[in-house]
């Protein structure tokens, strides 16, 4: 049984990692062909570099998921909050329903409703319908990871501060945030990562000149394999990575206490 | 302000979750129209209640008429529904192994192992996707390795069929279902299964009888994470599925990309919602007597 243990992570793993490392490794191919070996080169990271258009998506990509993920997080932990503090209030379930309702939602009706809303209210198509759209995304993110802490948080010690004569709002500013704190960071640097990626959402809700990474990317890659996509990819799926080991590592380490 | 607060997320939902889909439901029973609303019938709010007698009048069943009566709208609604269990079932198969080997391995082991799988999970799905195509395509590195190796003669023509499909979906679904799976075997007294082989079951048996019922929580919630977003699936039978493989998803994005249709649009989201709600309430179910079973 042991032996089939480690025949079933290896055998998982490598499926999940393997396209992957293709992928970046072929980033350092000198040859232009993507499936044949022509030698170690960084020649398409030169190219990367020198590509105003993709380095311009990259930017609207960065300042949307920095704007998006900031209003998920206060928004999230709100909703957290609401739904671990209120106990059970009229329509409790309808709001739990709200707040899951983005994570499991289709992509393709999350995008299309969002539009035909933001053309009903008469909205500009823009980089502020696409921070609409990814903050309400990572909301239910937020709110289920900050959610998860205040589960496992000690109640005791708000108790405590509160007998010591701290009214509420001081209560929660030393004792609840401090002690949430690391699911909050973690929280806001994954809904940062699901804007960062998000292509479908984006390509609804936005407008002539608010073209994101992925959309830039996707427009590329229905062209076909090109060793540029390829060096892009690498670079992006090394960031998200290091983000994603940072917000695993801050939820790991607050393991209720 | 205290009492505002708390609203605030939910006014925010309210807004930009339920109100779209309100939206897009009226939109899907308007009358054919391309591009611009305003769509009719408009709702005449002034009006009163003989405005809402009028406006459900005018409502509009035309979009819905074509869905069930074009073999294209058929087709893709029953090839979405099929990938999507057909998926599920292959990722129920080999995403139990996987979680069930994480939950044993070595406590110390446990969470370098619950990262591995957590950061294909963020990993860019675009990317992830674009990554097979070099690997499936007919002069592709499958293609290539397993001609070295003899197995094949020529070339595999397995990029752009359903195929590919399939493969795309297990692949960027697994982590759905192992983290969920493993959330669950990893709480898993082991004193369970040492009984079970105390009273003589092989390590099969108790498996079969013990842990996988118990599993059952896990398993319905990888299932319905997986299934409902699969059904509205677009990247993966767009890139992976050519132009053979029709799945509502893409369908929708045409409908709205290419012929601008968007009350129709509206009206093939409709179709998906209603078709996911169904295994969502089912799952929601099985997870709830899984997890009163498990008590």
């Amino acid at each position: 049984m042991r032996a089939l243990d480690r025949a079933a992570l290896i055998l998982g793993l490598g499926f999940l990692y393997a396209p992957i490392l293709m992928l970046a490794v072929y980033s350092f191919n000198a040859s232009a062909l993507v499936t044949v070996w022509g030698g170690f080169s960084t020649r398409w990271y030169g190219v990367l570099l020198a590509d105003g258009p993709l380095l311009d998506a990259a930017r609207v990509s960065f300042l949307v998921a920095l704007c998006a993920a900031a209003i998920a997080t206060i928004l999230g932990t709100l909703a957290a909050l609401a739904l671990d503090r209120s106990g059970f209030f009229a329509g409790r379930r309808a709001f739990t329903g709200l707040v899951y309702a983005p994570l499991v939602m289709p992509e393709v009706i999350t995008g299309l409703s969002l539009l035909l809303l933001f053309v009903g209210l008469g909205l500009d198509r823009g980089i502020l319908t696409i921070v609409i759209a990814h903050a309400t995304l990572g909301l239910g993110f937020v709110a289920v990871i900050v959610g998860a802490r205040l589960r496992g948080l000690d109640r005791s010690l708000e108790d405590a501060a509160s007998d010591l004569g701290a009214g509420p709002a001081r209560v929660f500013a030393t004792v609840t945030l401090p002690l949430i704190a690391p699911s909050l960071a973690a929280g806001f640097l994954l809904a940062f990562t699901l804007s960062l990626d998000d292509l479908v959402i984006a390509s609804f809700v936005s407008g002539p000149g608010a073209t994101t990474l992925p959309m830039r990317l996707y427009s590329q890659v229905r062209l076909g394999v090109n060793p540029e996509i390829n060096a892009a990819s690498t670079l992006l799926v090394a960031a998200v990575t290091a983000i994603v080991l940072t917000a695993s590592w801050l939820t790991g380490r607050n393991d209720p206490v | 302000m205290k009492r505002f607060l708390p609203v605030l997320p939910f006014l925010w939902l309210g807004a930009f979750v339920l109100l779209p889909v309100v939206i897009t439901l009226k939109i899907s029973l308007s009358a054919p129209a391309t591009a611009q609303p305003p769509y009719l019938p408009v709702l005449d709010w002034s009006a009163g209640l003989e405005g809402w007698g009028s406006f459900l009048e005018a409502l509009d069943f035309t979009n819905f008429e074509t869905l069930a009566q074009d073999a294209l709208y058929r087709d893709a609604a029953l090839s979405s529904l099929t990938l999507a269990a057909i998926a599920t079932a292959i990722l129920a198969l080999i995403g139990t192994p996987i979680a069930h080997a994480m939950a044993r391995a070595p406590a110390r082991m446990q969470p370098i192992l619950l990262a591995l799988v957590i950061v294909p999970f963020w990993t860019s799905f675009l990317i992830r996707i674009y990554a097979w195509i070099a690997i499936l395509k007919p002069e592709g590195l499958l293609s290539a390795a397993l001609m070295k190796l003899g197995l094949i003669a020529r070339p595999l023509e397995i990029l752009n069929t359903q195929g590919a499909v399939l493969i795309g979906l297990t692949y960027a679904y697994l982590p759905f279902m192992v983290l969920p799976l493993y959330a669950v075997l990893a709480k898993l007294d082991p004193r369970l299964t040492e009984a079970a082989a105390d009273l003589g079951a092989g390590p099969v048996r108790a498996f079969w009888s013990v842990t996988l019922p118990l599993a059952r929580p896990g398993l319905a919630a990888g299932a319905l994470l997986c299934f409902v977003p699969m059904v509205g699936e677009f990247i993966i039978p767009d890139l992976l599925g050519g132009s053979d493989t029709l799945m509502l998803g893409r369908v929708l994005w045409s409908e709205f990309f290419s012929n601008r249709d968007w009350p129709l649009a509206s009206a093939v989201a409709i179709l998906v919602l209603v078709l996911v709600l169904g295994p969502l309430l089912f799952f929601r179910e099985a997870d709830r007597d899984g997890r009163e079973a498990s008590r």
